[in-house]
């Protein structure tokens, strides 16, 4: 940003914006997105500090030894992987005005992501038929808490993707809709980043304890 | 408003496009790295390959540390120039702000007893 300094005061800098320009459309999105995936992490970094606090208190319960599942975990965990780089693929086949190739990425993106959610369902459809219910221990609690919350986050991302798939099969790649992919490709970057927190705290920390 | 404040702001324009873009290389090498990044942990705690449970869990967390780093760079674009410096400075005020509110609490919760007055003399307060 330029702070406009007027020559013709002699000597007395003016430290405001001389010009309120103007912008053209959406030019401050990305670093609005950006801040707003900083605050998301301030979330999930609450939602890591309680789990990292009652992660052990089983209550007699199941604990992560007996629960977790790690090669399921590593598909999952390749599942989502998988849907980074294909989504970066998009990315760069809009960057190159290929609007098929993009949705063709896209549409591989949200099978990777869909995949992902649905194998994590089917691990909580199965914990929760062994007893192990969010009501069962404080571990548990804030287990399904942040998995939960971060398996909410891909889930929304998978309807924002179908829409701007719609949205780019009506109206093309059109400067709005490179912007929102931009925007998604930022959020479903920052959700494996999250995994790699969950993967690493929850699941091989746990088995590990 | 001379031409050189109006060249200024035209560069200014550009922001929104100022996010860098990666190419299909350095995806790929993101994409290599996290892939040995994610699998040498979970080998690592699958075989039971180092002694203690202490050291494996040490190694473990470089690994996301560094692989947190490697999803930073290639896959978000993370740099100090774009949006002029201003994504950074978000950056790093969210990692302080993660690192307290984590240690913090960790810190607190594990030392709740540690000030608590002994049980033999709060049963002999009246």
């Amino acid at each position: 940003m330029t702070v406009a300094v007027n020559p013709t005061q002699a000597g007395e800098p003016v430290f405001y914006l001389a010009d309120e320009h103007p912008h053209p459309e959406g030019y401050s999105t990305s670093l609005g997105f950006w801040i707003y995936l900083m605050s998301d992490c301030l979330i999930f970094a609450i939602l890591f500090a309680t789990f990292g606090v009652l992660g052990g208190n089983y209550a007699a319960g199941p604990a992560p030894k007996d629960l977790f599942e790690l090669p399921l975990v590593a598909v999952n965990t390749s599942m989502l992987l998988l849907s980074s780089i294909t989504y970066g693929f998009a990315m760069l086949t809009m960057q190159q005005n290929k609007t098929a190739q993009t949705q063709m990425w896209l549409a591989i993106t949200g099978l990777f992501g869909a995949a992902f959610i649905g194998i994590e369902l089917s691990e909580f459809a199965h914990m929760i038929h062994e007893g192990a219910t969010p009501q069962r221990s404080a571990f548990l609690s804030a287990f399904f808490t942040l998995v939960g919350t971060h398996g909410l986050h891909v889930s929304c991302g998978l309807i924002w993707l179908v829409t701007l798939m719609v949205q780019v099969w009506k109206f093309g790649l059109i400067e709005a809709n490179r912007r929102r992919l931009m925007c998604l490709s930022m959020f479903w970057h920052f959700l494996d980043v999250v995994w790699i927190g969950v993967f690493t705290f929850v699941y091989l920390l746990g088995v590990l304890r | 408003m001379n031409t050189d404040t109006h060249a200024a702001h035209a560069d200014d324009h550009h922001h929104g496009d100022s996010r860098a873009h990666g190419s299909f290389s350095t995806y790929m090498l993101g994409f290599v790295l996290s892939v040995v990044l994610t699998a040498i942990p979970f080998w690592l705690v699958m075989s039971g390959a180092l002694p203690s449970k202490q050291i494996t869990a040490l190694v473990i967390m470089a690994f996301a540390v560094v692989q947190i780093v490697v999803h930073m760079i290639y896959f978000l674009h993370m740099n100090t120039t774009s949006e002029n410096g201003w994504s950074m400075m978000a950056l790093i005020f969210t990692i302080v702000m993660v690192v307290i509110a984590l240690s913090g609490s960790l810190w607190v919760m594990n030392h709740l007893n540690s000030n608590m007055m002994p049980i033999h003399q709060m049963t002999g307060m009246k």
